[in-house]
């Protein structure tokens, strides 16, 4: 696996500077086109196109309620879009429960609230998806799961239940559980956000080492700081469409769009 | 850092020190102290003494009780029918198995640490009623028939209650799914089944089944009235058993089902390995509830001519033989049934508290 993202992300370096890959259709390894999606009758996102290839960065921004969570949440179906199409891996997200579990192995998904599961474990949440979905045996999904653990720092903490450990550790455990499956693709919705700020760096540090490891990333997040040393791209939303894409020292020295210059203003200034 | 040992300060409090702070910290809970206290003892003394102290306890029928304490006597010398009912004394080795079983299934289950108690446990719950099921009825095996019709006393009362706990549990754990289901028709169904039952009074459902029941069904397809009766209270209780499951379901933050879902872990597996054993520990307390007021229940049994052990206990204090000894009966009733509920009750506790992982949110 190490060797094969090596060489795409090696590969892909040199076409940092574009910032339209539509040319580039057939390696993208998720494809979202003229996707849509209503609450009811509220409009939540707006005809999204995005093509994002294997090993790239992808940060997400924008203001609260524009949309963010809900569109990397259709990345892994946790909910339904109606028209356009998603394609993750080559499969295409349909009604189909088989496709749909079939993307959700190879994406994992880091939350804002952590949600690990509470009467296992750390290293019993680690193991579990590992032993029953891709049955792995039991010995083995262990010593992956420590590896991660060990990649997230934690090892120590391996035997101890999440309301033992602090916001922080908690939130390096689900990274290191969504690794576990060995995914091609991560989403990160706000991992950071319901962090005190001395807890923020430990998982940020983590999640920089992981995108120095090749990992196809998508992260919502309003550090801006990690956007600017990890994206290959960062994407601003407002009120459910994409305003803006470029790469990340465009973005932040010289954005296009008004409501890109405003939103930018406003989290600059704390 | 500097002093890495530093132990939480020790309190030593003197019993005089306690009764002041706790007995008599104000004039009025003086006050209080001193009239509970003279009720206490003007109450205890009498009871203790009519309990043991002036209770008959040797020797054969009604006229060795001459004290005037309790005839423990009618207990004792009646103690086979009110365990047995009418059970044949040849074949009662047979129940005794039952209940040495019972005893080695779940008493390890309050000793910790004792070596392998879940699996005594879980044999308790699986393999026990179907020992039980060749056992006490015989039939097969070369073992004589002994018709439930003969079955009685303290191990009817513990088979109604035991099967109906068992059984109701995992059907209320399907019901409780069903009604959460994105299915309309299983939807439908479970709240159907779950609404109906709830609304009616076991005693109805009891007179029922042991009186309509067997009209409806076709020719040849009887059940003893027994079975009819278990069945009632198993799908009663199930009833009950799906709401308070379904409280807990309720309680899972929404959280939980996306990880689940987000690590590709399909609907049994979510439910079965992150829902369910999250629900279930939250509703413990609920769950025991129900149990023990069901424990109790099954004594209604008595209205479709079942005698458990307070309808054994009732037909004896009647009989002439034996005179004025209806408290004795009903304290001994009580006192069993205190001893299991209390039992359940403690099991429970230990149970929540073996189960708390120290989650809070
Ligand atoms: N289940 C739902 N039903 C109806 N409306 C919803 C639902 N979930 C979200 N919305 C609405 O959709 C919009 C987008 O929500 P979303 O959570 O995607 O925003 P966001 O960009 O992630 O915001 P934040 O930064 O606050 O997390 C919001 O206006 C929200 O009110
Ligand atoms: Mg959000």
């Amino acid at each position: 696996m190490g060797n094969t993202m090596t060489e795409q992300t090696q590969a892909t370096d040199p076409k940092k500077t574009v910032p339209s890959q539509k040319d580039d259709n057939s390696s993208a390894i998720i494809r979202v086109e003229g996707m849509n999606k209503w609450y009811g009758d509220f409009h939540v996102l707006k005809n999204l196109n995005l093509n994002v290839r294997q090993g790239e960065r992808i940060v997400i921004c924008g203001p609260s309620g524009s949309g963010k969570s809900t569109f990397i949440r259709c990345i892994n179906r946790l909910e339904e879009h109606q028209q356009g199409r998603i394609i993750v891996d080559n499969i295409e997200l349909t009604d189909d429960i088989r496709h749909i579990d079939t993307v959700r192995r190879e994406v994992g998904m880091v939350f804002q609230h952590f949600n690990l599961f509470p009467h296992l474990t750390v290293l019993e949440n680690c193991c579990l998806s590992p032993i029953w979905v891709r049955k792995v045996p039991r010995r083995e999904a262990e010593a992956t799961a420590m590896e991660y653990l060990e990649r997230v720092r934690i090892p120590e903490q391996a035997s101890k239940f999440p309301g033992q450990l602090s916001g922080g550790q908690q939130q390096r455990v689900a990274i290191a559980r969504a690794l576990c499956m060995k995914p091609k693709i991560m989403l990160f919705d706000e991992p950071t956000s319901a962090l005190d700020p001395e807890m923020i760096k430990e998982v940020l540090d983590v999640m920089i080492e992981l995108a120095g490891s090749g990992m196809t990333m998508i992260c919502v997040t309003h550090e801006m700081g990690f956007a600017k040393t990890v994206a290959d791209r960062v994407i601003f939303m407002d009120s459910g469409e994409i305003v803006e894409e470029a790469p990340p020292h465009e973005f932040f020295t010289n954005p296009r769009e008004p409501r890109t210059q405003k939103f930018l203003e406003q989290i600059l200034q704390h | 850092m500097a002093e890495p040992m530093l132990k939480p300060p020790k309190i030593a409090i003197s019993p005089v020190d306690w009764m002041r702070r706790n007995l008599f910290s104000s004039w009025y809970n003086s006050l209080l102290t001193i009239v509970v206290g003279y009720l206490v003892v003007t109450s205890v003394g009498p009871v203790f003494s009519w309990l043991f102290f002036e209770a008959t306890f040797l020797g054969t029928d009604s006229s060795d009780c001459t004290g005037t304490g309790a005839c423990w006597l009618f207990i004792s010398q009646r103690l086979n029918f009110f365990i047995y009912g009418f059970y044949p004394d040849e074949f009662q080795w047979r129940v005794n198995i039952m209940f040495g079983l019972l005893a080695v299934c779940f008493v390890p289950q309050f000793i910790e640490g004792f070596p392998w108690r879940k699996w005594f446990g879980l044999f308790g719950l699986t393999g026990l009623p179907v020992v039980g099921y060749f056992l006490v009825p015989g039939g097969s095996f070369g073992l004589e028939a002994v018709e439930s019709s003969k079955w009685g006393g303290l191990m009817l009362t513990l088979i109604l209650a035991y099967i109906g706990i068992i059984a109701s549990l995992p059907i209320g754990i399907v019901l409780a799914l069903g009604r959460r289901s994105e299915m309309p028709i299983i939807r439908g169904i479970c709240v159907v089944f779950i609404e109906v039952w709830r609304a009616v009074p076991l005693i109805t459902v009891l007179f029922m089944a042991s009186v309509m029941l067997p009209l409806f069904l076709p020719d040849g397809m009887n059940f003893e009235k027994l079975m009819r009766a278990l069945i009632g209270i198993t799908l009663w209780q199930s009833a009950y058993m799906a709401e308070v499951i379904r409280g807990g379901l309720q309680a899972i933050p929404r959280g939980q089902y996306e990880a689940a879902d987000a690590l590709g872990l399909g609907y049994w597996k979510k439910t079965g390995l992150i829902i369910l054993p999250q629900a279930l520990k939250m509703v413990i307390p609920g769950i025991v509830n129900t149990f023990i007021s069901l424990f109790k229940d099954t004594t209604l049994v008595l209205i479709i001519g079942l005698f458990d052990i307070l309808g054994t206990v009732q037909s004896t204090i009647t009989d002439p033989a034996w005179q004025n000894v209806a408290i004795e009966g009903y304290v001994f009733v009580a006192f069993c049934f205190w001893v299991f509920c209390f039992g359940i009750s403690r099991y429970s506790q230990n149970l929540e508290r073996k189960l708390d992982t120290g989650h809070k949110t």
